[in-house]
């Protein structure tokens, strides 16, 4: 595999210049994923608008280049979904690095994120790639659950 | 610095061909000999010759192939015994001190559940050092939680060594154990094993090496070493995976008890007992990895002809080239002592600033294979205090030449690259 088909500008630029890495204030939830065997740490965080949309997505914490660009462009692309289809891209997205769905259309609703799909043959770096959007559905799904035992009780 | 002899030859290598994997991949730049090395054609056919002319059950059947299968062990573990010096006063090799492990983690496994769980008491110490494998210290920890003993490290100083001082202020009159690799698998520092040996036996304890990283590239002698119990992996050496050896003093390893039990472990048994039988087959239930064993034989007569000795002048001589090669890089941060004398076969480092995992994934692309991450030594790599408590590593076996070194300083050039864009 060639260096740039992964490493390449648009790659680098998400490492050194991420839009989305910092501290949001007031977020209505946070999570924090860890990858121990990498040291990998991240935090993400979200803000619901009144419709339940993602009105704001950011994240801290420090990793390799991989974990770092993935949650920066992560956060991007979530910007305007719902909870629902968040989640719904983070199963397309973990299936697209694992090498399970390789089909351009399939893969179109990542958008910039179909940059990262040379990682399937990485298989090393899958759960660097995936830490963010691990950590983005965890935190969606148990929201999620939470507000249906709400509604329940 | 290296004179102009010494690159020569390094530049040759007159060993490459030996190896059908490194044959077949003359662009790649192997530098993970720590984590397993590999292995010459002889050893993969020693590997089919024993399935293909002596295949049978050793120890058991009474007919002609079960004989020679027992006999290829017996013989590998005279030559295994003669490569570590363990040898009587007449000069003879004692095979009966080698038992057979599936790796290192196994035998220090062994050690600590048998020899660790008869001897230890509430309020014991058990001393290893802080740049343990996780092999040797998460079967320490284990033990001491379950028998209240307490685990105590030795600890480097600021040239990466463990001093004197350091081992006879932690190895005081309650130690029972003491555990320490001899080689670090991270550092590549070597450990002065004789001087920590007699402070242990002073102090009535015994003395067990982690001979993993040494075995395979200094000459070890265990009587010059003078531990009780030292365990390696054939792996790491041009060996088979899965076949490992725990050496002991018989006196040791007559006074444990077995680790696992069941067939060919045992002497007797009755409804309600057993009778143990002798070392080494106490601790070698069930049928034992013989075409492993006999290939590794076949490694040890490989490394005999080409001459140990002179191997691993070869390694001091690509250890130093790998050590300066990196120190000369601006960007790179070596971890571990500067002297490129005092590596074995391994050097830490990091490119500043570039996750490990980054390093390691660019270089790959690049044809050059080093290990990165915490490298099974989690403890050593916070007590350093590196970042991401990972660094990458590259580790060099006589195999290697000079090119695979300049592969992997081009590979980093490339790196720094991608990151920095072109100076």
């Amino acid at each position: 595999m060639d260096v740039t088909s992964l490493y390449n500008a648009e790659f680098m630029d998400h490492v050194a210049h991420p839009d989305y890495k910092y501290q949001m204030e007031n977020p209505t939830c946070t999570h924090e994923g860890v990858n121990p065997s990498c040291g990998d740490e991240l935090k993400f965080s979200v803000r619901l608008a009144d419709d339940g949309t993602i009105d704001e997505a950011a994240f801290t914490g420090r990793g390799c280049a991989i974990s770092q660009a993935s949650a920066d462009i992560m956060s991007d692309l979530m910007v305007g979904r719902t909870p629902e289809e968040a989640i719904h891209l983070c199963d397309l997205f973990e299936r697209m690095v694992r090498g399970e769905v390789t089909d351009e259309a399939e893969l179109e609703p990542l958008e910039d994120a179909e940059m990262l799909k040379d990682i399937s043959h990485m298989p090393a770096r899958v759960k660097c790639a995936e830490l963010a959007w691990r950590t983005l559905k965890e935190m969606l799904e148990a929201r999620a659950a939470a507000d249906k035992d709400e509604k329940g009780a | 610095m290296l004179t102009q002899d010494e690159l020569s030859t390094i530049e040759q290598n007159p060993y490459r061909g030996d190896y059908p994997l490194l044959s077949a991949n003359p662009d790649l730049a192997f530098l993970d000999s720590a984590a397993t090395a590999q292995r010459p054609a002889v050893v993969l056919d020693a590997q089919r010759h024993f399935y293909e002319t002596m295949n049978a059950n050793p120890l058991r059947g009474l007919y002609r192939l079960s004989v020679e299968a027992t006999e290829a062990i017996a013989q590998t573990r005279d030559k295994i015994a003669a490569f570590l010096g363990a040898v009587d006063e007449a000069g003879k090799p004692c095979g009966s001190q080698v038992v057979f492990t599936r790796n290192a983690s196994e035998s220090l496994n062994l050690v600590a559940r048998t020899l660790g769980r008869s001897v230890l008491k509430p309020g014991d110490d058990v001393v290893i050092s802080i740049m343990e494998h996780h092999s040797n210290l998460i079967p320490w920890q284990q033990i001491c939680r379950e028998t209240g003993a307490n685990l105590v490290y030795l600890r480097m100083d600021e040239n990466y060594r463990i001093t004197p001082e350091e081992v006879a202020a932690k190895v005081g009159p309650r130690a029972k154990i003491v555990s320490v690799t001899q080689v670090s698998n991270v550092l590549g520092v070597e450990n002065d094993i004789p001087m920590i040996a007699r402070r242990a036996h002073e102090m009535g304890a015994y003395m067990v090496v982690d001979g993993a990283q040494s075995v395979p590239h200094v000459r070890v002698n265990v009587r010059e070493l003078g531990c009780d119990l030292l365990a390696f992996s054939a792996h790491k050496m041009g060996g088979p995976m899965g076949i490992g050896v725990l050496w002991g003093k018989p006196e040791v390893l007559d006074a444990m008890p077995p680790f696992l039990t069941g067939g060919e472990m045992i002497d007797s048994v009755t409804e309600t007992d057993a009778v143990w039988a002798p070392v080494p087959q106490k601790f070698e239930a069930g049928t034992q990895d013989a075409a492993g064993a006999y290939a590794f034989g076949a490694c040890l007569d490989y490394l005999d002809e080409k001459g140990f000795g002179a191997l691993e002048v070869r390694e001091r001589l690509l250890a130093r080239y790998l050590t300066d090669s990196l120190a000369a890089l601006p960007y790179v941060d070596v971890i571990g002592p500067a002297e490129g004398e005092r590596h074995v076969g391994s050097v830490a480092f990091n490119v500043r600033g570039i996750h490990p995992h980054d390093v390691a994934s660019i270089l790959d692309m690049n044809n050059v294979c080093i290990r990165a991450g915490h490298h099974c030594a989690q403890p050593l790599l916070a007590y350093l205090g590196v970042e991401n408590g990972a660094t990458c590593r590259a580790s060099i076996a006589f195999y290697n030449d000079k090119s695979d070194i300049d592969a992997l300083v081009d590979g980093l050039a490339k790196v720094w690259e991608v990151f920095h864009g072109r100076d």
